[in-house]
This record gives C-alpha cells, structure tokens and sequence, in this order.
C-alpha cells in the first residue's frame, strides 16, 4: 500500500519538527575529520580462511559439513533424526531436495508456521566470524529462514571472504529489499547467562558447503 | 510528570544489602566482561578499528543534518515512509497514529533502547494495545512488570528460580521448574503464537546507512526478522545518531558490536532492510530526536552520541556489577547512562555522574572510544558549579582547597589528624551523620608525616 492520503497528512503534521531537528542541526556547526578509509593493510587475513569458518561457526552452534556433491548432502540429512521425521520441508536448493512443501503456492506467509525445515542458499561465507550471507531475493518469503524448526544452508566453499570489510564489499550495493548475515542457530542466554540454542528461530543449523 | 531525584546510593542500598545477589550479579557481569576481552584480543586489529569507528562517528556528528537528508531521500525513494520526531510524546503518537490507521491491536516488539526512553510501551497500553516484547529478557521483564536493568540483557538481576516462578504464573510451566533449557522452551511456544497473531512489527535500529536508505538490526535470537516478516507493517525507531554515512562503514561497527556486547564474534543474526517487503506491506522509519541535537551542541558531552549502545562499559564497571542496573533509575545505566542521563534532566539526576570511582575500566572497553570516566568528571565540575551538589559537600571541597593552599594550614591539620584520629571515640567518627564511614573503617594514623620523614632522612 503506497502513501494514501491519510500517510500524507501526517507528513504534513509532522514536517515542524522535521524543520525544528534540521535548523538546530543545521545552525550549530560542529567541526569533524574527514570520513576516514579502512586501510587494507592493517587487517588480519587467514592462513586457511575456510578452516577458520569452519571453527568460528562450529564455536557459535552451528554444524559443518564439507561435501563434494549434493548427494552426500542427501545421506547426512537423512541420518538426521529430526530430518528423517520431518513433515514439512521447503528447499531452494533443489539439486539437493525438492522438499514437500511448494513455496510458489503460498501467499500467505502464516501459512509458513508448521514448516520444520528450509533449505536455503547462502552466497558467501565470512572466515573472521562464521556468517553467511543470504540475499533476500533468493527467498520467496522472508520468514522462511526464521519460522522453521531447523534450518540447512548450502554455500560453496570456494566463496569465502576473510572478514566483514570484505564481505561488505563483496556485496557491494544491498539487496532491496532484504540480506541478512546469518552465524549460527537462534540463540539466547538472558535465563541466568546459560546459552539455549533455538529461541525463536531455527533450533539447528546445519550448513554444507560444497566444492 | 514530576519525577523523583535518583539518589544512588540510596537506590543502590537495597541491592547491596543483600550481598549474596550483589556478588552473583557482580560475577555474571565479570564472566562476559572476559568474554569481550577474549574476542577484542582475537583481532589484532581492534585498536585500529575502534580508532576508525571514533572517526565515523565523530564526522557522522559533525555533518548530522546533510546524512540524515540523505537517507530520508534514499529510504523514501525505496518506498519506505520516514517521519521525524522531536521528541518522545511525538514518536509515541506517530506509532500510535500508524497502529491507528490499521485498526491494530496486537503489536510485537523486539529490542529498543530508544522506544523504552520514549516510554512506548505504557503508552500504547493506555491507549488499548496490547504490546509484547518478543526479546526473551524483555519478555521476563515484561511479564514482571519491571522494566530492563541492562541495555543488552535486560533481566540480567533476575534469577532463573525466579524466571521460573513468573512463568509459572504467566504461561503455566511446573510450579519450582528453574532449569533455562525448559523456560526458554515454554518462552518459544507462548511467544510463537504472539509472532503469528502480531499485526504489526516494531524494532529498533542498530545502524542506518545514509548511502543506501536501509537500516541494520542485530540480534541472537531472531525475534526482530521473525516479527517482522509475517504481518504487512514494519515501523523501526531509531534516535538521530544511529546514522552511518556509508555501506561499507558497517564492517567495522559489526565487527565491533557484538564482540563488545556479549563476547561473540558477530550476533547470529544480522539483518539489511532496504524498503518494504513487497507491494503490499509497509516500513515506516521514525526518526527520533529527543534531546539529542540539543546534546550534539555541548563540546564536553557530544561524544556520549556515538555510543552505539554495545553494554560494554556496564559489564565493567565496578559500581554498575555490584549496585545493579536499577539503581540508576534511568533507561539506560552505568557510566553511558550516568552522562547521558543528567544531560535529560541534572537536577534529578545529580547523583549519578558521582557513582563511580573513576577507574577508567569503561573508557578502556568502549568500542567507539567515548572518554566515559572523563566526562563523568566534567559532570562533576557543572553540577558543582551549577550548585546542584549538596551544601555539605561543595563545603568540604572548599574547605579542602583552602588546606592545600597554605602549607602551614596544611601540616597543622594533619598534626591535628594523625594525634585527634589516635585518641578519638569510635563514635565521634561512626555516627549517623557520616555516610563515608558506613561500610568502611578508617586507616590506621601513620606515627609521623612524609614531610617530618623527609626531614629526617633526606635533608639530615
Ligand atoms: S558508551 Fe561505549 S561501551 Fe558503553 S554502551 Fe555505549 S558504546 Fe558501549
């Protein structure tokens, strides 16, 4: 729904205090440097950047498998019990699973709720802290990598950056209209500092990273 | 709303008194404090990247006015719809206005320091929404009808039998049931259901990119990506300062983040929004000022708007561990909030910029470089030289510049000192007019002076 009328009064209502912030602003000048450049040079890379994600991920709860084809990612996920019993599975990645679920259906993304897997597709991987990114436009519905029990990702292992400055780059313009850095499975520790593994998002992560 | 003047030892007394939680609370706080130092030594660089986050910020500042109409142009142009508010009051009827306008009454809300200074949740309450922190430490809290002792772990005072006990009553777990894995758990399921019935999502902002008109929000458990991608309407609050000229900027901020805040490398989830989801929802983005284009003028306190909220100088603070997040009184604590607080209102706030021993810890830990310790000391001088420091202190401060101004005043007072604290009653010196001498004893008085051994064995 684009700006109605109703949107527009209210952009009338509020431009005063847009003025008022932008005057005050605008009429204390306030001495700053220049925007400074990161110097390359003063950045850690690694000597295996892959064996480094592959530790970081493992440290903040996720699982790795280095796998050579898609089959091998078809055998470790059966071997996993809460795969195996799975009712609903959705997968962008259909070289490895087709899934039960067909996503161009769904409109609704409530109707999203009972999903126990996604298979997604990641893009990189970040060697300094274990993420990876997804371009939202791979996912039909955003909640896709959220609402599910567990949740796969599938990223190839020669795509891997060694830290965010990179990454960033890497990206270079950010997808509209969403891209999100995911390490690891949901997790929480407010209860007394003790960490807990799927708080409202997936419970698992399991990420294969082909060759 | 007349507010009560904070008095921090006072606030703190309860806290203290019970020393067993003061200490559990103080080790907790210790065990991330090593968290972070164990992350911030794993990058050789951090020195490097907290010098060039001071920077960005510190230019973001300078040039306020000309970013903020860059990413109201950009956001705009991604179809987002960007309102301003000078101050609370304001951003709480825009939200309101929204909810409004789409007969809302069931809102999910995931972490906001900025919609908990503007008092959000009280306010939608009164006006008959029903509002559900989806954060699980907010949700404790929420549930406790307290309000969050820390800006990252809000129930960080809170003690898991405790936790057990409110959802006990609250969402029906067994009566006497403590352990996290089963609480979380309860917590999940109680807060799905809230997910999918939400009509709408607020979140906070942890970075907006001028360049791009998209914003950032970290979190670890994925409740902010989770109430937000199901219903149609996503509203994301930020204050002014939460700007970052450029995309790539945003590599060292979450570099630094995370690492600081809770000691892990990045959060698990780190989220771009650029626009609304599709055609058919909508992101409204409020941009807050509240007091801080006003803070933006003060040379001595500008620098507190870096603070890109990461809890670290908490964690560290020897006072904040042991004295607990509440006993500030204030939506945010410890030594950030110590300065940023008197800045809202000194005269209620008087008391905090003094609850520190001046240490330093905090400066040392604080990822955007804000000189925390030194600005609580310039608190110091504007609140005694605006008279708001109690007449019994500004005395004996006077009193104590005249002694280290005359030598001979100076030697006969610590005559009189080592001689009069000798043979001096206990009670002349624990009695219920000196405050210092609460929990403290006072030094044993040395047979003679520096100055008297200096003479003897020096100028012999
Ligand atoms: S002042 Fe610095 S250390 Fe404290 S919360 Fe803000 S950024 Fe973190």
């Amino acid at each position: 729904m684009l700006p109605n009328r109703s949107e527009n009064a209210d952009a009338i209502a509020t431009t005063s205090s847009r003025r008022a912030i932008m005057d005050r602003l605008e009429s204390s000048l306030v001495d700053g440097p220049e925007l400074p450049v990161v110097d390359p040079k003063q950045l850690t890379e690694f000597e295996d950047p892959l064996e480094h994600f592959a530790s970081m991920l493992r440290m903040v709860g996720g699982q790795v498998h280095l796998i050579d084809g898609p089959e091998e990612a078809v055998a470790i996920l059966e071997a996993i019990p809460v795969f195996a019993a799975a009712k609903r599975v959705a997968s962008l990645v259909p070289e490895i699973t087709q899934g039960n679920v067909d996503i161009s259906m769904i409109d609704d993304p409530h109707s999203l709720a009972t999903l126990d897997w996604t298979i997604a597709q990641g893009e990189f991987c970040v060697a300094e802290n274990g993420a990876i990114w997804i371009d939202g436009n791979t996912l039909p519905h955003r909640v896709m990598l959220f609402i599910p029990q567990y949740l796969a990702i599938v990223v190839s292992r020669s795509q891997i950056v060694h830290h965010m400055h990179q990454a960033y780059a890497r990206v270079g313009k950010p997808p509209h209209t969403f891209g999100i850095f995911v390490s690891g499975p949901s997790k929480t520790a407010d209860i007394e500092q003790s960490l807990v593994l799927g708080a409202h998002g997936c419970r698992a992560l399991q990420v294969f990273m082909t060759a | 709303m007349k507010l009560p003047i904070v008095d921090h030892p006072t606030a703190a007394h309860d806290y203290i008194a019970d020393d067993e939680r003061s200490q559990w609370h103080d080790k907790a706080l210790w065990f991330i404090r090593s968290k972070r130092d164990k992350q911030a030594h794993d990058v050789p660089e951090w020195e490097y990247l907290r010098t060039v986050a001071s920077q960005i910020k510190t230019h973001t500042i300078a040039n306020l006015g000309r970013y903020l109409a860059e990413f109201e142009k950009n956001a705009t142009a991604l179809g987002a719809i960007v309102h301003w508010a000078a101050d609370g009051d304001e951003h709480n009827a825009i939200v309101l206005g929204i909810l409004r306008r789409h007969e809302t009454h069931r809102i999910v809300k995931s972490k906001s320091m900025l919609t908990e200074e503007c008092g959000l949740n009280h306010y939608l309450e009164n006006n008959g929404i029903d509002v559900v922190d989806t954060d699980l430490g907010e949700r404790i809290v929420q549930l406790r009808e307290e309000t969050p002792s820390h800006i990252v772990l809000p129930a960080i005072h809170i003690k898991k039998e405790e936790v057990g006990e409110t959802f006990h009553e609250h969402l029906g777990t067994d009566k006497g049931a403590s352990d996290p894995q089963y609480l979380t758990e309860a917590a999940r399921g109680h807060l799905r259901g809230k997910f999918l019935s939400g009509e709408v999502g607020i979140t906070g902002v942890n970075f907006a990119i001028a360049e791009t008109g998209g914003f950032v929000v970290c979190t670890n458990e994925g409740n902010a990506d989770l109430g937000v991608s199901l219903p149609p309407v996503h509203i994301a609050c930020m204050g002014i300062e939460k700007l970052v000229p450029r995309f790539e900027d945003l590599a060292v901020f979450t570099r630094l983040l995370a690492r600081s805040a809770t000691g892990q490398p990045i959060t698990s989830y780190t989220s771009h929004f650029h626009g609304p989801r599709d055609q058919n929802s909508e992101l409204h983005i409020v941009l807050v000022d509240n007091g801080r284009s006003r803070l933006r003028e003060s040379k001595a306190f500008r620098d507190a708007l870096h603070c890109i909220r990461c809890g670290a100088c908490m964690n560290t603070c020897p006072v904040y561990r042991r004295s607990g997040g509440h006993s500030y009184q204030a939506t945010v604590p410890g030594p950030i909030g110590s300065i940023l607080s008197p800045i809202r209102d000194a005269k209620n706030y008087k008391s905090l910029p003094f609850a520190c021993s001046l240490c330093g810890s905090c400066t040392d830990v604080c990822p955007v470089k804000i000189p925390l310790h030194h600005q609580l000391l310039a608190w110091r001088k504007e609140l005694v030289g605006k008279r708001l420091v109690s007449f019994g202190k500004r005395l004996s401060m006077k009193g104590a510049s005249v002694l280290f101004c005359y030598p001979i005043l100076f030697a006969t007072a610590g005559k009189i000192g080592r001689t009069g604290l000798k043979w001096a009653p206990r009670w002349m010196t624990h009695n219920r007019f000196n405050k210092w001498t609460i929990a403290r004893e006072l030094p044993e008085p040395p047979a003679e002076s520096f100055r008297a051994w200096y003479h003897r064995n020096r100028k012999g």
